[in-house]
């Protein structure tokens, strides 16, 4: 039976990341089309108790490697071993989260495996051994179809086009495998972590972001996003100028997002931030300028002044939970 | 025949159009309301080489050939004419060096303009001689090893900010023309003084000023050409200088075009956008043909001088149509925005205040046409 | 130090991008090119890197003829020559890669800094299929932790940082939740994200000389590299488009319509 494999991610802070459990799931998709088992890979440095979270998502085995070397993420010392793995098992697919480490990772892995790769995969096509994939190019302005032709198939797992996996039956089982340790010509030297209590961007179910129009000011955007327990997010324009940290930026050159609600305030709408928000499902757009390209992709658009309609809808929604 | 420019000749207008976009654009309404100097872009301009653009690179410019300069400068005035008068009046004012200069002139008066960003003025319009030049009154008498200058000048780009000053003086009145002679005065001599910034209608980040010169002394060294060789030197420099000015009508014209192409898809009337009545149409299409016509027509001028050819004739075509078209799309373009276009909120007004200088500076639209007439009749 | 960085070309991130009707490709016509916004701040960190450590920046591009526009525009940027691989038709993620992997082992370099992706396949992965071709460090989304209006990014302070005895780079890379560190042994690979840098304009003396800067043509065949695609597109579609939204008047009917039209809160 053909294998798909998925490499789980660990986050710093020891949890799994969540959009693990929307790759696992991605995974499954691929798997009950290509006939295939599904299998997860986890490497850390004690991947003991992730590997009992993730037996239970209904995969076949979680596969885990553990040593001190593998504490701190590093391409060069992660790929040899998911690609020892994957020759091992004679995986046919590999795939993992379109995260940072996944974009960093994946295409080393599949370097290793002179593996053909489709990153962003928000689809899978076909039956059997004739699988494609579907995944965006020109900024999510292009769906391809595409078809890769080596015997192992690398992917990227877009995780706002598959639902988190939410577990399955019977548990799998937890395989310990020796890792192919290399030394590494790279050392971590340290992670500085951009603290928030709100919900990753690219994970959130709503998303209200801030553009030029704050002028810098973010309160009444993180104050709405609050009550709705929801991600913020912002322009480049908002980035660049230092107003906001840079992995807040969402468009095409930053995240990708789409969550059930967009909520764009003070943003205009250039072309690159549509591209990494248009896919939302519902598009708020709350800007002073009645012609600003943002209400073409806007389901619902308000020409007003955000520092005066935002707490007034805050204050609605607050009152709509009561 | 061809139309097709180069890769070199695109990347050019690629880095002036960025340029224009990134950071005159978004000054120009600034200096256009505060007629202030625009300081911060004309030094970046110099850093990039925009300035002294046709100096060849071993006088220390960009060394850029007509064509080249025409493409540039269309792409700078679209940001904004009187931030591009300005920053093309080094070149202006260095041309009669450039072509009439010796080699020891063009190593000493040339040069150091490349080493830091120095202004350069051309002088040779008077209060009563502008189209008319052969009635200069200006004088130069010859002392010895200097000339002594008296007179006064008007309507001098950069003149208030200027290091180096191109200055059209007589020998001998009596001689009319053949009495004018061309100068360089470097720094500012004792006797030369600087008039108030004039209040103008458009192109208002263009300092421009009037010049008192009162027994200024020039050494002969600084003399460019022979004595009374003036006349042909000033005809010569505006042959070359016409392209260039056509080419601000261009790029005044046509960020009149494209704003009106913006604003009449968005503004509706009667239930759709105006553009959809066909009065509009007519006035969109009249607006662009005649956009390109002048580009054609400039393209040409810019041209025959980088093949060696004179261009008298086919540059004051140039600049009288490029300068009278962009007149009327800019009028044009403020019809088309209708009270907004009036309104000086909106974008249109200042290019309309803009393009009415081409139409008078180097060379009124008159007196293209009398140049044009000359020409036809030879 | 010698440093090999990356100019593909592209289409304008400014152009609307459509879908010939039969799905085989986008629509060419009216497309204006560009270099890839991504490797245009690879170009100005290696200059960056060449005025503060002296050396040399050498630019590769790989496509047909017209590549040669974004390797002109490198050169006007600063860089001092150019490679210029020949081939006309598809190449896919590892086609590319292993044509750099060549050009890299011809040209010795300290670092090839390359952009994260390109912004027309977007598929982020040739700098570290290049790494692990060439068994080198790699450092992707190659950031900094000052803001680009920071002093600084004014005075062109490279991001990457050489070590003392010119072994090693530091690079800040972007990552989920925050910014993580490497450190490299060189030579290195690093692929650049948006706010490494902001580029230099080439300036017009900067174009006049590139004119005459060499560039060197390779061609796959001369680098021994197969180039056979492994990865086939199928077709191509546009997204489905949303459809047309409504303005509303104020908060209250903001907030009716998330709820029970939109369902949404």
């Amino acid at each position: 039976m053909p294998i798909v494999l998925i490499v789980a991610e660990q986050q710093p802070d020891g949890h799994l990341r969540k959009a693990t459990l929307n790759a696992i799931s991605a995974g499954r998709t691929l798997a009950e089309k290509a006939g295939a088992e599904l299998h997860l890979a986890l490497l850390s440095k004690d991947p003991s108790k992730l590997a009992e979270e993730l037996k239970v998502q209904g995969v076949k085995a979680v596969h885990t490697a553990a040593a001190p070397e593998l504490e701190h993420y590093l391409a060069e010392v992660y790929a040899p071993v998911i690609a020892g793995l994957v020759q091992e098992l004679k995986a046919d697919y590999v795939g993992m989260a379109s995260t940072a480490m996944g974009k960093d990772l994946m295409p080393r892995v599949a370097a290793r495996l002179k593996a053909a790769m489709a990153t962003d995969v928000m689809a899978f096509n076909g039956s059997g051994a004739d699988i494609s994939f579907t995944r965006p190019m020109w900024a999510g302005n292009v769906f391809a179809e595409v078809k890769l032709t080596t015997p192992v198939k690398v992917f990227s797992a877009r995780a706002t086009e598959f639902p988190a996996s939410t577990g399955g039956q019977p548990a799998g089982e937890v395989k310990a495998f020796t890792p192919k340790l290399e030394a590494s010509k790279t050392k971590f030297v340290d992670f500085k972590e951009v603290k928030s209590a709100r919900p990753e961007l690219t994970e959130a179910r709503v998303v209200v972001s801030g553009g030029r129009g704050t002028k810098g000011d973010f309160k009444e955007i993180e104050a709405l996003a609050d009550e709705l327990g929801a991600a913020v997010g912002a322009s480049r324009a908002v980035c660049d100028a230092g107003w906001v940290p840079n992995d807040l930026q969402v468009g095409q050159t930053g995240k990708v997002v789409a969550p059930q609600l967009y909520i764009a305030a003070g943003i205009s709408g250039a072309i690159q931030h549509l591209a990494g928000m248009k896919s939302s499902k519902t598009i708020v757009a709350i800007n002073k300028d009645p012609e600003a390209p943002i209400f073409q992709v806007a389901d619902y658009g308000l020409v007003a002044d955000l520092f005066k309609v935002l707490p007034e809808l805050r204050e609605a929604l607050h009152k709509l939970k009561e | 025949m061809d139309f097709q420019l180069s890769d070199s000749q695109r990347a050019l207008q690629e880095t002036a159009r960025k340029f224009a976009r990134e950071a005159i654009r978004p000054k120009a309404p600034h200096y256009d309301e505060t007629a202030e100097f625009p300081r911060d872009l004309m030094s970046t301009a110099y850093e990039l080489g925009f300035m002294n653009q046709g100096i060849p690179a071993e006088y220390g410019g960009s060394g850029l050939s007509h064509l080249e300069q025409v493409l540039v400068c269309e792409e700078l005035a679209w940001g904004c004419a009187g931030v591009t008068t300005s920053i093309f009046a080094n070149d202006l004012a260095n041309l009669p060096i450039l072509l009439f200069g010796t080699e020891e002139q063009k190593q000493r008066l040339l040069k150091p303009f490349g080493e830091r960003m120095r202004l350069s003025c051309f002088c040779l319009t008077e209060p009563s001689a502008g189209s008319d030049v052969a009635n200069l009154g200006s004088t130069a008498r010859r002392d010895g090893d200097h000339y002594i200058l008296n007179g006064s000048k008007c309507f001098i780009s950069n003149g208030g900010y200027a290091d180096q000053f191109t200055v059209f003086a007589t020998v001998d009145k009596g001689r009319r023309h053949k009495g004018i002679t061309c100068f360089v005065v470097e720094g500012k001599p004792p006797g030369l003084t600087v008039g108030k910034h004039e209040n103008k209608m458009g192109q208002r980040a263009s300092n421009t000023v009037s010049l008192t010169f009162e027994d200024v002394r020039v050494p002969v060294a600084n003399r460019i050409g022979e004595e009374g060789q003036g006349f042909p030197i000033a005809m010569e420099t505006l042959d070359h200088s016409r392209p260039v000015t056509a080419s601000f009508s261009l790029g005044i014209a046509r960020a009149a075009l494209e704003h009106s192409l913006e604003y009449s898809a968005q503004r509706q009337t009667f239930g759709k956008p105006i553009r959809e009545h066909q009065g509009l149409q007519f006035m969109l299409a009249d607006m662009a043909m005649n956009v390109q016509a002048a580009r054609l027509l400039t393209w040409q001028s810019a041209w025959m001088l980088d093949n060696g050819q004179k261009n008298t004739l086919i540059s004051s075509y140039a600049k009288c149509f490029a300068a009278d078209m962009a007149m009327k799309v800019t009028t044009d373009a403020v019809q088309v925005y209708g009270g907004y276009g009036y309104m000086k909120d909106y974008p249109v007004e200042k290019l309309m205040r803009d393009a009415k200088l081409i139409q008078v500076y180097e060379g009124t639209s008159q007196v293209q046409r009398i140049v044009i007439a000359k020409e036809l009749f030879k | 130090m010698k440093i090999l960085v990356t100019a593909k070309r592209v289409e304008d991130p400014e152009s609307k991008i459509k879908v010939k009707p039969d799905g085989s490709g986008i629509v060419q016509e009216g497309l204006k090119y560009k270099i890839n916004p991504f490797d245009e701040i690879g170009v100005e960190e290696g200059l960056r890197l060449a005025a503060k450590h002296g050396g040399e920046v050498v630019v590769v591009s790989i496509g047909g003829k017209e590549v040669q526009e974004q390797l002109r525009h490198a050169l006007a940027m600063g860089a001092h020559r150019a490679v210029w691989v020949n081939h006309t038709g598809t190449l896919d993620q590892l086609a590319l890669a292993g044509l750099l992997q060549k050009v890299a082992e011809k040209e010795k370099p300290d670092m090839v800094i390359l952009g994260k992706q390109s912004i027309d396949d977007d598929q982020n992965q040739v700098g570290q299929y290049l790494a692990e071709f060439l068994g080198w460090s790699q450092a992707t989304f190659a950031s900094k932790v000052e803001s680009l209006e920071s002093e600084q990014e004014k005075n062109k302070v490279p991001a990457l940082q050489v070590g003392a005895d010119g072994k090693t780079v530091r690079v800040v890379r972007e990552v989920d939740n925050g910014l993580a560190t490497l450190e490299c042994a060189l030579p290195a690979v690093v692929t650049t994200d948006l706010r490494l840098n902001l580029p230099r304009y080439a300036s017009l003396p900067g174009i006049m000389k590139a004119k005459s800067k060499p560039i060197e043509e390779l061609t796959p065949e001369k680098l021994g590299v197969d180039v056979t695609p492994k990865i086939q597109v199928l077709k191509m579609s546009s997204p489905p488009p949303r459809k047309a939204g409504i303005k509303v008047p104020d908060v209250a009917t903001l907030v009716d319509k998330l709820r029970n039209e939109a369902k949404a809160v």
